[in-house]
């Protein structure tokens, strides 16, 4: 009896007993996941029940180049059971920084899972992959990140790209990209692919999108990008608390006036919320204690594609590439402007000088018809 | 005196602007404007220092109301126009703005060098659009097709009508919110540009051809050349005659 229980694949539920929690807590952890997930009261039964019946999914979880920032968000997110669920269980089967394996175990802890679960397993990429110089600059047990993510990615039942790296580059991806640092989605084609951006993604949110993976089965719905709509369909402007002084006009102009003391609006000193899209206004961070906003220092735009390149970060302003930092569209616009005006001014000088005769003739023709009609 | 006499030209009033034309040139000039005024606010909004409570204000939510309100009207009027392009007269016609043959091409280089550069005296006389002018236009209407789709990109997002929602497509385009936003203010100097340029030719034209450029686009008459009107018209013309 004791043998065939061991043998048989635990559930999630049986795996939290195991731990000592409560069914009380389990509760608490499905209500709040639920929550968090953006789905209705009634599905907390069915997120229970899903916990309680499917057996663990495996996951494999990569690191390429990244800073570990997504695993310390995810193992910060606010509730335990999260953590230990997921995360410890995970270091079962496969991630450098959290299993206890190394070496040739944890290589041949990934290749078991592989092969036992092919086409079953989850599988996690925090980072991007360099495909300079054959992909040299990454690389896991003599083997290059791309070669360990198209292994990996073969038998993977879907693919969740943790952060901005593994969904869009991130810093190492910015101009001029030493290493060709290329997010997840353009190197495998064919596999479902969950970008779950932001530098780090909030803990909750990743955590909320396993959960439906492991509940439902399914991948979530995602928008056009491909990130799960539960988190990424509003811009964090649309939920921000300091949205009535935008629409007041009432801005902060630099970081120590008056105004950002009274804590006015952060978008003229470079807040990204109004082109951001992610729930950092609503689930905010640490569990939920604070976000950039709150903290008096504008949106970063992190989980954007190349925030990095896009302009200055305490400005609201248009970059234009290859004029230098400090040039903005508006300047060059102006410059362009003034141009058009000495050019204009100049031509109507060339006017005065080149077309004389034209004009000249007409006013002539003009008096001769007039004679023309007097005479009649 | 007798041999310019004889030369004088006959001047014939021709309708060349229709009514909706007229109507949409002057829509839209009032959009744009409106577009642009509000856009560079958005931009960048004035500094004011203050310390009413919000909710006594709502200046910088009107202007970008204001924003909107007119891209709508914008948006309708250019839709307008593009249908107009095909039952309108022949100065209002699509081919009167894209190039369709090699002569569409030899006859901007001709304004160019008559109007622009002025290396040569005379004007090159036309009825409607000059062919340069109607280039012009038709890459002002990629311009509007470019804001038109940033811009509802950017509005799909805090919008529930089918309309905008139908650009919901558009940010990933561009790879988000950021790269569309920039796109669609570099843009908004093509039409500051562009507004300044037309309006100095406009009164270029009225003053050096005489034609009555600039009270065309209110009556919709222009005085043309009797020569250059049986040129275009050579039917309407041969008829006139008969009479």
């Amino acid at each position: 009896m004791i043998q065939e229980i061991s043998t048989k694949k635990a559930t999630y539920y049986e795996e939290l007993l195991g731990k000592g929690y409560s069914r009380r807590d389990f509760m608490k952890f499905c209500t709040m996941i639920t929550a968090y997930m953006g789905l209705q009261a009634s599905a907390v039964a069915q997120v229970a029940e899903a916990l309680k019946t499917t057996p663990r999914v495996p996951v494999i979880w990569l690191h390429f180049q990244e800073c570990t920032c997504c695993s310390e968000s995810f193992i910060r997110s606010s509730h335990p059971i999260v953590a230990d669920i997921i995360l410890d269980k995970i270091s079962l089967d496969y991630t450098e920084t959290l299993m206890a394996a190394a070496g040739y175990q944890a290589e041949e802890a990934m290749a078991k899972t592989m092969k036992d679960y092919h086409g079953e397993y989850v599988l996690c990429v925090e980072g991007s992959v360099p495909q300079g110089a054959d992909g040299v600059y990454c690389m896991i047990g003599g083997k290059s990140s791309m070669d360990i993510l198209h292994e990996a990615a073969e038998g993977a039942k879907a693919i969740i790209c943790w952060g901005s790296c593994a969904s869009n580059g991130c810093v190492q991806a910015a101009k001029p990209n030493p290493t060709q640092a290329t997010p997840i989605h353009k190197i495998i084609k064919g596999k479902p692919i969950i970008k779950v951006p932001g530098c780090p993604p909030i803990g909750e949110v990743m955590a909320g999108v396993l959960v439906h993976i492991i509940t439902f089965g399914t991948i979530p719905a995602l928008d056009g990008i491909g990130r799960p709509k539960a988190f990424y369909s509003k811009r964090v402007h649309d939920s921000c608390y300091r949205r009535p002084y935008y629409d007041a006009g009432m801005f902060v102009e630099t970081f120590d006036d008056e105004n950002a003391k009274r804590g006015y609006c952060l978008y003229k000193v470079g807040c990204k919320g109004p082109s951001t899209y992610n729930a950092c206004g609503v689930m905010r961070w640490n569990n939920g204690v604070s976000y950039p906003i709150q903290s008096g220092h504008g949106c970063f735009g992190c989980s954007e594609e190349s925030f990095w390149d896009n302009g200055p970060i305490y400005q609201r302003q248009a970059a234009a590439g290859g004029f230098g930092i400090e040039e903005n569209a508006d300047k060059i616009g102006l410059v362009a402007l003034g141009v058009t005006a000495a050019g204009i001014a100049a031509h109507a000088v060339a006017t005065n000088l080149r077309k004389t005769k034209a004009i000249d003739s007409l006013i002539k023709e003009g008096k001769e018809s007039e004679h023309e009609l007097k005479n009649e | 005196m007798d041999t310019t006499y004889s030369k004088a030209h006959l001047l014939r009033r021709v309708f060349v602007w229709e009514l909706p034309v007229r109507y949409y040139h002057w829509i839209n000039a009032l959009c744009i404007l409106a577009l642009i005024a509000t856009g560079i606010i958005i931009g960048n909004p004035p500094a004011i220092m203050t310390s009413r409570e919000a909710y006594a204000s709502y200046w910088f939510g009107t202007t970008r109301f204001i924003h909107f309100a007119a891209a709508y009207i914008f948006f309708f009027n250019f839709i307008f126009r593009l249908y107009w392009g095909f039952v309108g007269n022949k100065y209002a016609r699509w081919n009167q703005f894209i190039p369709t043959n090699a002569k569409f091409f030899k006859d901007m280089w001709a304004i160019l060098k008559s109007d622009i550069f002025m290396t040569r005296g005379f004007q090159v006389h036309t009825i409607g659009h000059n062919r340069l002018a109607g280039f012009i236009y038709f890459l002002t209407f990629i311009a509007f097709g470019i804001q038109c789709l940033t811009g509802f990109g950017l509005y799909s997002a805090m919008s529930d009508w089918w309309l905008p929602n139908l650009f919901s497509w558009v940010p990933a385009l561009f790879g988000g919110d950021f790269m569309m936003r920039l796109v669609h203010h570099w843009a908004m100097w093509f039409f500051i540009l562009f507004v300044v340029v037309h309006v100095y030719l406009v009164f270029y034209h009225d003053y050096v051809e005489g034609r009555g450029e600039i009270s065309s686009m209110g009556g919709g008459w222009k005085f043309v050349d009797e020569e250059v009107f049986q040129k275009n018209h050579p039917s309407e013309a041969k008829q006139e005659n008969k009479k």
